[in-house]
């Protein structure tokens, strides 16, 4: 093969610019790339496995008796509040993982390769969609152990998993920007608990809004968090879509116009 | 306007790399400062110089992977700052480090790569067995690259420039820490890469390693260019050898080195510390001369040694000072002397 006559480079066709349909397939190129590094080192699910396995177990035998009365009547209200805390944590580990990744060697590669700039960073965003899928399917699964059976049927409750799924991975999109202007895996991870801790707690994931003080119930009212469990509560319980379906949409939809121009940005200004 | 359009197109045919003082500093070090290089289609040429000399990072200017911060670069005519991905489709990139995947196995390495340019499916797949093949890593292809020699994984980075058949390739020390069958490998798979019309852009610490390749070679130093040429032309502005001597009495070193300026009409180098004088040796003939002389004077020899040309040498005579020790890897300075022994 190295023997066969190369094309000269002065008379080669060539377009300073990539397609639409090039940044689509570079992009499942890259996400197949990240999903072969996940069959690779499967420890690295042990936090999509274990913490919707434990958060929920915790959670529901802490709180239920003090804010349902029981157990039972609390699962309806801590199901969706667990599936939204921990399928955003889960995206932190995309941001971190981004860092440790775009230190090796590779990246040189696919920086020097005539592909989408942004396949790389969109590439390893879309295979994490998997680590998602993964927490919300135990997390469900947990709660229908323990006696969770959501009124909105089974159609309604997998829209509420792709609810959650794409609202991560439009979150997921922040931490890859921390990640690559962060100097370590560990300040990502730092950074991005920081952010994520108050907007994950501060909202009405876990206790019904009205038994806060007024402060906060004005930020946890505000909290877009707030939206998309109440959203995922609407699907799962009584398979109702309302206003809060639209605005967790269109807070990830404008999480994405912000964040993907900038993060790509700086992964092009980082030599 | 049809005459400019011919005259363009011959330029851009007849050079690979047109660098026009690339400059990048990185905080207070100009790591590269002013360098200029022509590289002429379908030819090899050799960077040489010591660790830190700035090779790789005028390297990564030239590959799109660096912006310089001042100067211009033209690869087959295409500007590196303003057309990337025309020059991305152009060359290959073997950098100093292997640029793969560790966690993935040689064959999903190569079926990504040729997935990222654009073969489909089935091709990436014939395309990634053949270049195993040709590059003797079938047996591996397997294996996760953390179980890979540093031989195979030097092999398995330039199978992976090689993809898209690029006319032009960049090897950063290819043959760095490889053992010598290993590196006379690599170096005739680059000949036979150049005899398919390849052109290549290689840097290195050996200079018998830009001997045995390059056409032409630029010799860099504190990121600029202090020599340009044929290697022939370089080997003579430096002697062909080099004629060493030991001094057996410390008081004498001086006189000797006199006597051997005098009689082999050169300078010498003197290291007082190991009583070792070296002196360029243009003139076998006249080193009989120079023995007799340092008898008459009554000075005695303990040792006499004739060396090829090092790059050690190369940078004394043009620079004044030498190679400095490699502070990030002590294994460079063994290299060195297994590269002066071959
Ligand atoms: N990313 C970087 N940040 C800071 N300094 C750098 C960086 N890359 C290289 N240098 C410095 O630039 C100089 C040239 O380095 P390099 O191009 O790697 O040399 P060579 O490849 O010839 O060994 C060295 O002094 C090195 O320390
Ligand atoms: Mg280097």
């Amino acid at each position: 093969m190295i023997n066969e006559l190369i094309t000269p480079g002065a008379d080669r066709q060539l377009k300073n610019h990539t397609s639409l349909g090039q940044i689509v397939r570079n992009t499942f190129t890259m996400a197949y790339r990240g999903l072969l590094k996940i069959r690779r080192t499967p420890e690295q699910l042990f936090d999509v496995t274990l913490q919707p396995i434990i958060f929920t177990l915790m959670f529901t035998y802490i709180f239920g008796g003090a804010i349902s009365g029981n157990v039972h009547n609390y699962l309806p209200v801590i199901i969706p509040g667990i599936l939204v805390q921990t399928v955003i944590t889960t995206s932190i580990v995309t941001g971190v993982q981004l860092r440790e990744d775009m230190d090796k060697g590779v990246f040189d590669r696919f920086k020097s390769l005539p592909i989408a700039r942004i396949a790389p960073l969109s590439g390893a965003l879309l295979a994490d969609t998997v680590r998602y899928t993964i927490a919300t399917l135990l997390t469900f699964s947990m709660g229908y152990i323990m006696g969770y059976r959501p009124e909105g049927g089974i159609g309604h409750v997998a829209l509420a998993g792709i609810l959650v799924i794409v609202c991560s991975w439009a979150i997921s999109w922040i931490f890859a920007f921390f990640g690559v202007i962060a100097r370590t895996a560990s300040s990502v991870q730092g950074i991005s608990m920081l952010v994520l801790f108050p907007l994950t707690f501060l909202s009405n994931a876990y206790v019904p809004v009205n038994t806060m003080p007024s402060w906060l119930q004005w930020f946890v009212n505000v909290n877009p968090v707030s939206h998309l469990v109440t959203a995922v509560r609407d699907l799962a319980n009584t398979g109702t879509i309302g206003n809060d379906l639209l605005i967790s949409l269109m807070g990830a939809a404008a999480i994405v116009v912000i964040f993907i121009p900038l993060t790509v940005r700086a992964y092009m200004h980082r030599t | 306007m049809t005459i400019t359009n011919e005259s363009d197109k011959e330029i851009n045919s007849n050079w690979a790399v047109e660098a026009r003082g690339l400059v990048k500093t990185f905080a207070d070090n100009r790591a590269v400062d002013g360098v200029d290089m022509n590289v002429r289609t379908g030819t090899i040429y050799g960077v040489l110089g010591p660790n830190g000399a700035g090779k790789t990072t005028t390297i990564r200017m030239l590959s799109t992977l660096l912006k310089p911060d001042a100067g211009s670069a033209r690869i087959f005519g295409h500007d590196i700052v303003r057309e990337p991905h025309i020059v991305r489709q152009l060359i290959g990139v073997t950098g100093q480090y292997a640029s793969v995947d560790e966690t993935l196995s040689a064959t999903e390495n190569l079926i990504i790569f040729s997935r990222l340019l654009g073969l489909s499916r089935v091709e990436a797949k014939r395309k990634a067995t053949d270049l195993l093949e040709e590059f003797g890593l079938t047996e591996a292809a397997k294996r996760p690259l953390k179980k890979f020699s540093g031989g195979m994984r030097r092999r398995l980075d330039l199978a992976a420039s090689l993809i898209a058949q690029p006319p032009l390739i960049f090897l950063d020390e290819p043959t760095t820490g490889l053992d010598p069958r290993t590196r006379s490998q690599m170096w005739d798979t680059i000949r036979r890469l150049v005899k398919s019309g390849s052109t290549i852009l290689l840097t290195t610490q050996y200079l018998d390693e830009a001997d045995q390749l390059a056409d032409r070679i630029a010799v860099i130093d504190r990121g600029r260019v202090i020599v340009e040429g044929t290697v022939d032309g370089l080997k003579a502005s430096v002697g062909t050898s080099s004629l060493q001597l030991s001094i057996q009495n410390d008081k004498d070193i001086l006189r000797a080195c006199l006597l051997v300026e005098n009689v082999l009409g050169v300078p010498t180098i003197m290291s007082p510390e190991t009583r070792k004088i070296t002196a360029p040796m243009a003139n076998a003939d006249l080193v009989t001369d120079l023995l007799l002389s340092l008898r008459e004077a009554g000075i005695g020899l303990k040792e006499i040694s004739v060396q090829r040309p090092t790059l050690d040498e190369v940078f004394l005579t043009i620079t004044g000072h030498g190679v400095e020790p490699s502070k990030s890897n002590p294994l460079i300075g063994n290299h060195h002397e297994e590269a002066i022994q071959a």
